[in-house]
């Protein structure tokens, strides 16, 4: 890893009570992001991504157990009294949810939810705080912005309402922007734009960036590491272009495979992982994708295959077949 | 916003006159001849046959409800054969008192009603939103007339802190007034907090698990901020709804409080009517009164407007 | 999906608690109360009770004794026995006036909310003018003019309750209407009256008793506030409202005239105010499709 580390997260535990008995959302989570570096956290629905970064933001919900170190510029958020935890959110660590038609609030106008954040941690006056808001709209491309300000979000699309979210996000400058699925909830043609916009604001303002989602095709040139979540593990982890060069879990490679391809012929069936995630409320005592990988063998289901580095130390996995071996092995 | 005021005042005017088709109706439908009540004891079939020429009563029904609504168009609303005053003079004379006590009624409910649930919502599941929801449960069973037996027996009866009932005007007096108006405000408004708190704190708790203040959190905005702007406004939509409902409970509450406590306003003079059988005013109150919660209902209407800009722009 | 997941957590956090003692210490105490004053109400005339209208002028508002075991009151009646023949006369215009409600505007709702259209329009506008008067100033204005009876109070508390009963079974049948097997019925060619009487009818009852219980609080408490302003039943019977009424003018030298009938009237109010809530929270359509 080049430059300091700004988060690292260290065997983060969240366990949620549910009527079914415990459930363990996020199962000993280790994870760590450089100062302006960019961090693509991919899984399925349930996986347990959301929660982990509802962990780091200290939002989750009220009954939820966490345990393990969060450490974020040399504090550990879960020990920092409630005060300092919010002089923190917002001004260094900010965050970008998936809908921005339930993200902002839909009684109050876009200008107040801006200059509320700004002013909450900059001591700007109100003409200073209205005049960054219309300089921070306008740089997350919202044309008209001085009108905007007025504006309550049902008057603006989805697209628009979040590039307001991003807007506020980058308000104080954040050291870290934990974007979770920031696009899921948007039309397929305005995907694109709101992502390259949140990499063109990253890399200008040299902030670490966190991408949550469901879609390897969103981090695929957009990240510098990524970690592959399932069942709340992180299943495998690498720098971008090592995982993209050679997948060693048969999940992330069934995950890539789910991608529709752009040379594929018209009306090609896309092949779905069969099966569905295992009861998270009901751990296996081995490999929790075993029942739904193809490659799997007796050991698999006996054993949690622990999260190794294999031939270099930056890229881990936590399988004991992993695909190229495998595949040696046919050979 | 106009094209929702327009459609508010459009079906506004129907109720209206239903309401007032209604009330000459139960006045005039209902077995019992006025002239009969009126003349008492004096009543024979030739001075009742003169009286009812008299009044008009031997007029087809919807003619004289034409010309019962004509004269109430114009602001006639009929004279008492008891006291001669006009409607409009007694009503207007015991209004202020209502209104006085019913806002501070009002004011009261809201003052005990929304901090509370503001409170509760905060801390819900917690000891005292358990204790609070449980004692807002048993208010509500507490009727009216039980409250103010209550408060009259501990207050003016054992403490003798406050008068029990009578009245002086606000502007002899305002100290006095506001004095004599203490116990019967409060008894209205002990009956009325506990809608208002768990409405508010049901609605606050679902909005608070609303993903606007997951961010206005991540944002770092302080928790009163977060409860007081961004949560308050967006819960108290339900609250305003049922406003209408509790004006009309608030002024059942009024009639029987003004009697209690023997205070000089709308309910007392409706009361006094029904005992004295002055179906004149008995017919005006009932049909001002109607009148009046239908407007206000309007009213109510209008503030969900302001509250929602969703609505304000026609988003409903 | 990352936030739904989120939600159904919460929900299934939140759910159980409440399941799990949908039936508290407190229900069914409420429960033993109603019984008891049901019982009380019902073989009045068979307990060893002295009249409630015999008048006793040597012994007025009498402590507490053998003989009368609550007193007597202002005119030297048994104060026990004027209690019980009071439950009597709340809890005959507390039952029978709901069932009017809840049968009229069970049945208009029910129908409203299954044709819908003009029919739907016409029910919810006339209700709507019922709903456009204080509850209590129309029945006291109709009481003034129909004159004092049971019967009558009864009619007038009925027909107010109708326009309460009438939305909760519209909303009922509004939502169960769009359900599978209604329309399966109506594909296997289901007559309407068939549709509606088995299909829904079954399903809509629920929500509308557990409404008729909280209906019965407040007819209690309506039938209570008449009575008390001197409005409602007629004297020489007493309701708990017009004992709590006369119990008032001796409020300084005898204050439990006015406060033995008001806790009986408050605990069975309380009662069936709990009764009906939990039932309520149980049939609840919103809750049940959670």
């Amino acid at each position: 890893m080049t430059g300091n580390t700004l988060l690292s997260v260290e065997d983060v535990i969240v366990d949620l009570p549910t009527p079914r008995g415990n459930l363990r959302a996020v199962d000993r989570v280790d994870l760590t992001v450089g100062t302006g570096r960019t961090l693509g956290i991919v899984g399925e629905s349930g996986c347990g991504k959301t929660m982990l970064s509802r962990a780091v933001l200290q939002l989750l919900p009220k009954k939820a157990k966490l345990s393990g170190r969060v450490m974020f510029d040399g504090q550990d958020l879960l020990q920092l009294p409630p005060e300092k935890l919010r002089k923190l959110r917002g001004r260094s660590l900010a965050v970008v949810f998936q809908d921005p038609m339930t993200s902002l609030n839909p009684v109050l106008t876009i200008g107040t939810q801006l200059i509320e954040t700004l002013q909450e941690h900059l001591e700007l006056d109100d003409a200073t705080a209205k005049k960054r808001s219309v300089e921070l709209l306008a740089a997350v491309g919202i044309p008209a912005p001085e009108q905007r300000l007025a504006q309550y979000p049902h008057q603006l699309s989805g697209g628009m309402r979040q590039r307001v979210a991003i807007a506020i996000a980058l308000s104080c400058e954040p050291k870290l922007l934990i974007a979770d699925e920031p696009t899921t909830a948007l039309d397929v043609t305005i995907q694109a734009q709101i992502l390259d916009l949140l990499a063109r604001e990253q890399r200008r303002r040299h902030m670490a960036m966190i991408i949550i989602t469901h879609d390897l095709g969103v981090v695929a040139g957009r990240t510098d590491e990524v970690a592959v979540m399932y069942a709340g593990r992180v299943v495998e982890r690498a720098p971008t272009p090592a995982l993209f060069k050679r997948m060693r879990m048969p999940y992330t490679e069934a995950l890539l495979a789910a991608l529709p391809k752009l040379d594929a012929a018209p009306h090609t069936p896309l092949p779905a992982i069969s099966g569905r995630p295992p009861d998270p409320t009901r751990p296996l005592q081995g490999c929790s994708f075993s029942p739904r990988c193809r490659y799997a063998v007796a050991r698999c289901q006996s054993e949690k295959p622990p999260l190794e580095a294999a031939e270099t130390s930056a890229h881990q996995f936590a399988c004991f077949h992993p695909i190229e071996t495998h595949a040696d092995a046919n050979a | 916003m106009a094209f929702f005021v327009a459609r508010r005042l459009f079906y506004l005017l129907p109720v209206l006159i239903a309401v007032s088709l209604l009330t000459f109706s139960i006045a005039s439908l209902l077995p019992g001849d006025l002239a009969y009540t009126i003349l008492g004891d004096q009543a024979t079939p030739e001075n009742v046959a003169a009286l009812r020429a008299d009044m008009g009563l031997d007029q087809p029904i919807w003619w004289r409800y034409l010309g019962w609504l004509g004269n109430v168009l114009q602001g006639d609303f009929g004279r008492s054969f008891r006291t001669g005053q006009t409607v409009l003079q007694a009503v207007a004379e015991r209004l202020p008192v209502s209104i006085e006590l019913m806002l501070l009624a009002q004011l009261g409910a809201l003052g005990i009603g929304v901090p509370l649930a503001i409170i509760c919502a905060a801390r819900s599941g917690g000891p005292f939103d358990r204790f609070m929801t449980g004692s807002a449960f048993g208010m509500l069973s507490v009727p009216t007339f039980l409250s103010a037996i209550l408060l009259i027996y501990l207050f003016a009866v054992e403490l003798r802190w406050l008068p029990a009932t009578g009245y002086i005007p606000f502007a002899e007096d305002p100290l006095a007034n506001l004095r004599f108006l203490v116990l019967p405000a409060l008894t209205l408004a002990l009956a009325e907090w506990p809608t208002i708190m768990r409405v508010l704190r049901s609605d606050m708790i679902a909005t608070l698990q609303e993903d606007y203040i997951a961010l206005a959190k991540a944002k770092g905005l302080t928790p009163a901020r977060i409860l007081f702007v961004h949560a308050l406004k967006p819960s108290s939509l339900t609250l305003v709804t049922i406003t209408g409902i509790n004006i009309g409970r608030l002024i059942g509450g009024a009639v029987i409080v003004e009697t209690i406590f023997a205070l000089p306003g709308i309910g007392r003079l409706l009361i006094g009517a029904i005992l004295t059988r002055d179906l004149i005013i008995l017919q005006g109150v009932v049909l001002l009164v109607g009148a009046g919660f239908v407007i206000m209902n309007f009213l109510v209407d209008m503030l969900y407007a302001v509250l929602d800009p969703r609505i304000r722009h026609g988003h409903a | 999906m990352a936030t739904l997941e989120l939600e159904v957590v919460e929900e299934a956090v939140t759910q159980p608690a409440r399941k799990g003692r949908r039936f508290g210490m407190l229900f069914w105490a409420a429960i033993g109360w109603m019984t008891f004053v049901f019982a009380v109400a019902i073989f009045a005339t068979v307990l060893p009770l002295p009249s409630p209208t015999d008048m006793d002028m040597l012994e007025r508002r009498a402590p507490f004794s053998a003989e009368h075991w609550l007193g007597t009151d202002g005119l030297g009646r048994d104060e026990l026995s004027r209690l019980i023949y009071g439950a009597r006369i709340s809890l005959v215009v507390g039952l029978c006036a709901p069932v009017i409600g809840l049968t009229i505007g069970g049945a208009l709702g029910m129908l409203a909310g299954y044709f819908r259209g003009r029919f739907e329009s016409m029910v919810v506008g006339s209700m709507d003018v019922l709903l456009a008067f204080p509850p209590l100033v129309l029945a006291l204005a109709v009481t003034a003019y129909l004159g004092q009876s049971i019967f009558n109070l009864t009619c007038i508390l009925g027909v107010l309750g109708i326009p309460a009963f009438m939305r909760v079974a519209r909303a009922a049948t509004l939502t169960l209407a769009r359900r599978e097997f209604v329309i399966a019925a109506q594909a296997l060619g289901a007559t309407h009256t068939r549709i509606l009487l088995r299909e829904l009818l079954p399903n809509v009852i629920l929500p509308l008793f557990a409404f008729f219980l909280l209906g019965v609080a407040i007819t209690i408490v309506v039938e209570g506030s008449l009575s008390f302003l001197g409005l409602g039943v007629p004297p020489p019977i007493s309701s708990w409202g017009s004992m709590i009424g006369e119990g008032r003018e001796s409020l300084d030298v005898a204050p439990r005239l006015a406060f033995l009938p008001a806790a009986a009237m408050f605990l069975t109010v309380l009662s069936f105010n709990l009764v009906g809530d939990t039932l309520r929270a149980l049939t609840d359509p919103r809750q049940g499709a959670l």
